[in-house]
């Protein structure tokens, strides 16, 4: 058992929490700020899936993991207006809307591939960051983001309208904020920064697979949650949900016979447990969900 | 009178226009690969309705959406959302098929089919009534436990498969018993299975509950307004976690399909999508089992349509089509709804 927790604070363990982690901080920083706005975001499963595709597109088609990235930013935001046309312009059930971009992203992604690639599988290679954990300006660029999230839901005037219209979107209407405006920009920054979360998979990969998001938007969202819609916290969540992912692999490696099936259920498990209000409760924005009409 | 009219013409229009979306941007997609719509579709209506085996396998693709249909519409009946179908049928089919293969070979079919298909509806009922109790005791919202427990359910299944219940180096349960087999109805060689008939069966059990018993109105009535229905004398929390609990059931009676009239076995992966599209019958069938059992005809349609136009284009396009489907009667529900309150206010 020692050599599991020699491994557990080795550098390299460490690599393998970042680069699993990344995905998910990035994704849940788009819930976040989308969900403390006001909107329920199911769609990160989607963004992350269409940031990857346009990510390994964009990467292959010029040779650039940079142009990479900023298409699957754009891949993000792409979904991101779709969900906000949806759900903001015509009022639907967001939720139903969520679940629809999810199979949407999903079908759409591997129809591409096979049209761009002719396969519904992988996509060819692509140009990634390789091993290269510790100098990758992505990786300095989640950091970024988590502190530019927190200081700008807390401090600027942006996050406070935003906060207010995630809470009482009545209010801040009456005080001249426009509730869809701000609620079509949270929607808008949080496909960006999932989709670059899934250029986040796609590089770390080199190629793109189809479904490579596998679950981790839904993930995210339950980071949100537990990190109680504040970004520092939700990227500890995902830094704590990652570690079971990480600590798995190498679980595998020392050949401790714990069940895969249930480490990979734990943050699910952890998840619940905090919802149910077992370990502090987290609160939800008071509007959440719930469609605005313009009086 | 008037009104009545009006609103299913909104209604038909709303599903009508949705339809028209789907079709157009599933052409266009047809079209940057090549291919003709208008042959396209017309191969995907042939294959599925021309002849008796197209029909009976369209049909045996629509039976788990009708049970996954009648699920989500049962919660949301008592203003629940249930998205944990995915995970409800995996446990329904999964106990199904224990049960199944664990009965003595000389059980009576008379037994050994209603126990199995008892036994799905149970272990699908008790993964429905923990969000279920969960909502009602604690006040946690429903939609993000049955999405955990979607994750949760599939790993737990795997983990017990592999360590008990699967055939060494596979990843399927042994045969059930063949008197636990539903049999098949006989169209044309097509799997169709006497599961379809159950499936038509719970759709009238459905309404028989939801229209004409006291338990079911107390649920509409918990889902039209919680307050209004704690006031009026109704438990409420005991009617969510009923709801859920029902909910739940009817999804694992998938089970029944899958394992009791088609595979006769479980196997990973069986059943993953059908949760999801429970949610979009019951969305374009409007809460109503007559509606839903239509809707899950048109995606019965479609799921069968896509296996016949592989050759043509990539069978994902079919999930495309689908999900812009319920992508546009989410948004044409929203408008005609608000039309109807503007009509009525006026």
């Amino acid at each position: 058992m020692s050599d599991v927790f020699g491994v557990v604070f080795s550098v390299y363990f460490l690599g393998q929490l970042v680069r699993t982690a990344a995905p998910y901080i990035l994704a849940a920083l788009g819930g976040t700020i989308s969900e403390r706005s006001g909107v329920v975001n199911i769609a990160l499963e989607g963004k992350l899936l269409v940031g990857a595709f346009c990510c390994a597109v964009g990467a292959i088609e010029t040779g650039s993991a940079t142009v990479g990235a900023i298409c699957g930013i754009l891949g993000g935001m792409a979904v991101g207006w779709l969900y906000g046309l949806a759900v903001l312009r015509f009022g639907a059930d967001q939720i139903v809307s969520g679940v629809a971009i999810n199979l949407l992203a999903l079908g759409l992604t591997r129809y591409l591939l096979k049209l761009f690639y002719g396969s519904t599988a992988n996509s060819p290679p692509a140009p990634g960051f390789g091993d290269r954990v510790w100098t990758n300006v992505l990786f300095y660029a989640v950091i970024a983001l988590v502190f530019a999230f927190q200081f700008g839901l807390q401090r600027t005037r942006f996050g406070l309208r935003l906060r207010a219209v995630g809470e009482h979107p009545e209010a801040g209407e009456t005080l001249g904020v426009s509730v869809l405006g701000i609620r079509w920009a949270a929607v808008l920054i949080a496909g960006g920064v999932a989709g670059l979360g899934g250029a986040w998979l796609a590089l770390d990969n080199e190629a793109f697979v189809a479904n490579m998001s596998g679950g981790r938007g839904y993930i995210a969202l339950a980071a949100v949650i537990m990190g109680a819609w504040r970004p520092k916290y939700v990227a500890l969540a995902c830094l704590l949900f990652a570690s079971a992912g990480a600590l798995q692999g190498v679980l595998q490696v020392e050949d401790v016979p714990v069940p895969r099936e249930l480490i990979q259920s734990l943050p699910y498990i952890l998840t619940m447990v905090a919802m149910a209000g077992l370990i502090g409760r987290s609160r939800a924005p008071a509007s959440l969900g719930k469609p605005h009409e313009r009086s | 009178m008037r009104k009545g009219g009006n609103e299913l013409f909104l209604q038909v229009y709303g599903v009508a226009v949705a339809l028209l979306v789907a079709m157009a941007a599933g052409s266009v997609l047809i079209l940057v690969f090549g291919q003709s719509p208008a042959n396209v579709y017309g191969v995907l209506l042939v294959e599925t309705w021309g002849d008796s085996h197209g029909i009976g396998q369209t049909l045996l693709k629509s039976t788990p959406l009708i049970f996954t249909g009648l699920s989500v519409a049962l919660a949301f009946r008592a203003g629940l959302f249930n998205i944990g179908c995915e995970g409800q049928l995996l446990v329904g089919s999964f106990a199904c098929a224990l049960m199944g293969s664990a009965l003595p070979e000389s059980t009576p079919a008379l037994l050994a089919v209603p126990l199995a298909i008892l036994v799905a509806g149970m272990a699908g009922g008790a993964l429905g009534a923990i969000p279920g109790a969960l909502r009602a005791y604690t006040g946690s919202h429903e939609v993000i436990n049955t999405i955990m427990l979607n994750f949760i359910a599939s790993a737990a299944v795997l983990w017990a498969g592999n360590r008990f219940f699967f055939v060494e180096e596979t990843t399927h349960t042994a045969d059930i018993i063949s008197s636990a087999e539903l049999p098949s109805l006989g169209i044309a060689g097509s799997a169709l299975n006497w599961s379809f008939v159950l499936a038509l069966a719970c759709a009238g059990l459905f309404w028989v509950f939801m229209d004409r018993s006291r338990r079911g109105f107390e649920l509409r009535a918990v889902g039209l307004s919680p307050l209004a229905a704690e006031n009026a004398g109704i438990d409420v929390r005991r009617s969510i976690v009923v709801a859920m609990t029902l909910s739940g059931a009817m999804a694992g009676l998938v089970g029944a399909n899958f394992v009791l009239g088609y595979k006769h076995y479980f196997e990973e992966g069986l059943g993953s999508g059908t949760g999801f599209m429970g949610i979009a019958v019951a969305l374009l069938g409007r809460n109503n089992p007559i509606g839903i059992v239509v809707a899950a005809l048109l995606f019965g349609t479609l799921s069968n349509g896509g296996l016949e136009v592989n050759g043509f284009v990539p069978k994902e396009l079919i999930e495309v089509l689908q999900a812009v489907i319920i992508l546009a009667v989410a948004i044409t529900t929203a408008t005609t709804q608000r039309a109807l309150a503007k009509g009525g206010a006026s």
